[in-house]
């Protein structure tokens, strides 16, 4: 019983959308880190933040809070933890799949990205790219060009 | 000295105070740098110390209390965090910016580096996150000085006297890891074709809380709107 209301409250926390990256998950970047419940009721689900000053922190711990509200958990607290520091490696395959289908591309084993667009054409051959800037939108993220169809894309940082 | 600061080199306080006011300086820039792209890096390296400033002024105490609630006085950051970010009070001047950003992220790197192997579990989560971010300040930083370094007559020139004029405070900042820093710093400076400066002046007092009328001014800024309103969210 109470397993299966660890997995639930779990569930229900990870289908939270980033609030910055509306197609992913916060199960699927890698934040939430647990669920678990006191035994006076209370729900805690503990997270990890993405960069330390990621402003989305806190749009994120009230929307796990109205989602389990919305579940019937009322009791709900939002602990953060740092430690293991969170890394792009966290992501899981399905957030990588998401990302890419919204033009946001993975850091790429090397440290270059592959244009999301060309990804799939010239025969799965990378295209050149340049890196615009470091930083972009999001803390996570940098900006990039494709030198094949010249569309800017961002790329999530290795971290 | 606590034990952190004996593993660190100086306290937690100290460490977020850094943090702290290196991101309201670098707040100046926004709407102000040079392409929209840096408007956004220093936006978000802002950001990031903005971020290391929370977790390390949480540990140490109220967060809300140490940033709003202290005077100059009670402030524990190094001179070179609160210098304006050009030759004068009120002028941004870019290379002094990046200049002023090479010298503070690799000393951050090491302070935070050195937290991360510490003993205290909670601080050590705090360096392991932070390290990451500074290892991007510090390569953004580097990245600047080497084309403002080795561009136009101009850009060397101006460069070249924002090193001649932060050197000095690096000797504050560098307490106790200065050797490790130097392995940073000098190879950049040699890349980007910059002179390495002599050591003579050496300001400090920061970190015992006799600081600049800089520091002042910032936290003039910084404050007033907590200091109208106490308490004050949005």
């Amino acid at each position: 019983m109470m397993t299966t209301t660890r997995t639930e409250i779990a569930e229900i926390a990870g289908a939270v959308p980033d609030p910055e990256l509306r197609v992913v998950t916060i199960g699927e970047l890698g934040i939430v880190r647990g669920a678990e419940t006191a035994e006076d009721g209370r729900v805690v689900v503990t997270i990890t933040p993405t960069y330390s000053g990621c402003p989305a922190m806190d749009a994120i711990r009230d929307d796990i809070r109205a989602a389990l509200a919305g579940a019937g958990f009322a009791d709900v607290e939002v602990r953060t933890v740092l430690s293991p520091a969170w890394s792009t490696d966290m992501i899981t395959e399905s957030g990588w799949a998401a990302l890419e289908r919204t033009g946001i591309a993975a850091p790429g084993a090397s440290g270059t990205p592959a244009c999301p667009r060309c990804a799939h054409a010239h025969g799965g051959q990378p295209t050149p790219v340049l890196q615009i800037s470091r930083y972009a939108s999001t803390p996570c993220q940098s900006l990039w060009s494709c030198r094949s169809c010249l569309e800017p894309f961002n790329a999530i940082k290795k971290l | 000295m606590s034990e952190l600061a004996e593993h660190t080199g100086v306290e937690l306080l100290a460490l977020g105070d850094d943090a702290l006011i290196a991101a309201q300086r670098l707040a100046e820039w926004v709407s102000r740098a040079p392409t929209l792209e840096e408007d956004v890096a220093l936006a978000n390296i802002a950001l990031d110390q903005l971020g290391a400033a929370r977790m390390l002024l949480a540990t140490a105490g109220d967060e809300d209390e140490l940033a709003y609630r202290r005077d100059d006085h009670g402030f524990r950051n190094c001179l070179l965090a609160e210098l304006p970010l050009g030759p004068a009070r009120g002028d941004l001047d870019f290379g002094w910016t990046m200049t002023w950003l090479l010298m503070l992220s690799a000393a951050q790197l090491l302070r935070y580096t050195d937290l991360a192997a510490g003993a205290d579990e909670q601080a050590a989560g705090i360096g392991a996150k932070a390290v990451k971010e500074s290892t991007y300040h510090l390569d953004h930083a580097t990245q600047w000085m080497l084309r403002l370094g080795g561009g136009t007559e101009q850009s060397h020139r101006r460069v070249e006297e924002a090193v001649d004029g932060l050197w000095p405070y690096g000797h504050e900042l560098t307490e106790g890891i200065r050797d490790r820093w130097l392995a940073i710093v000098e190879p950049v400076l040699a890349e980007a074709g910059l002179t390495r400066p002599a050591d003579r002046w050496r300001p400090d007092g920061g970190r015992a809380g006799r600081h600049t009328e800089h520091l002042s001014y910032l936290l003039a800024e910084m404050q007033s709107l907590h200091r109208a309103h106490p308490g004050a969210q949005w």
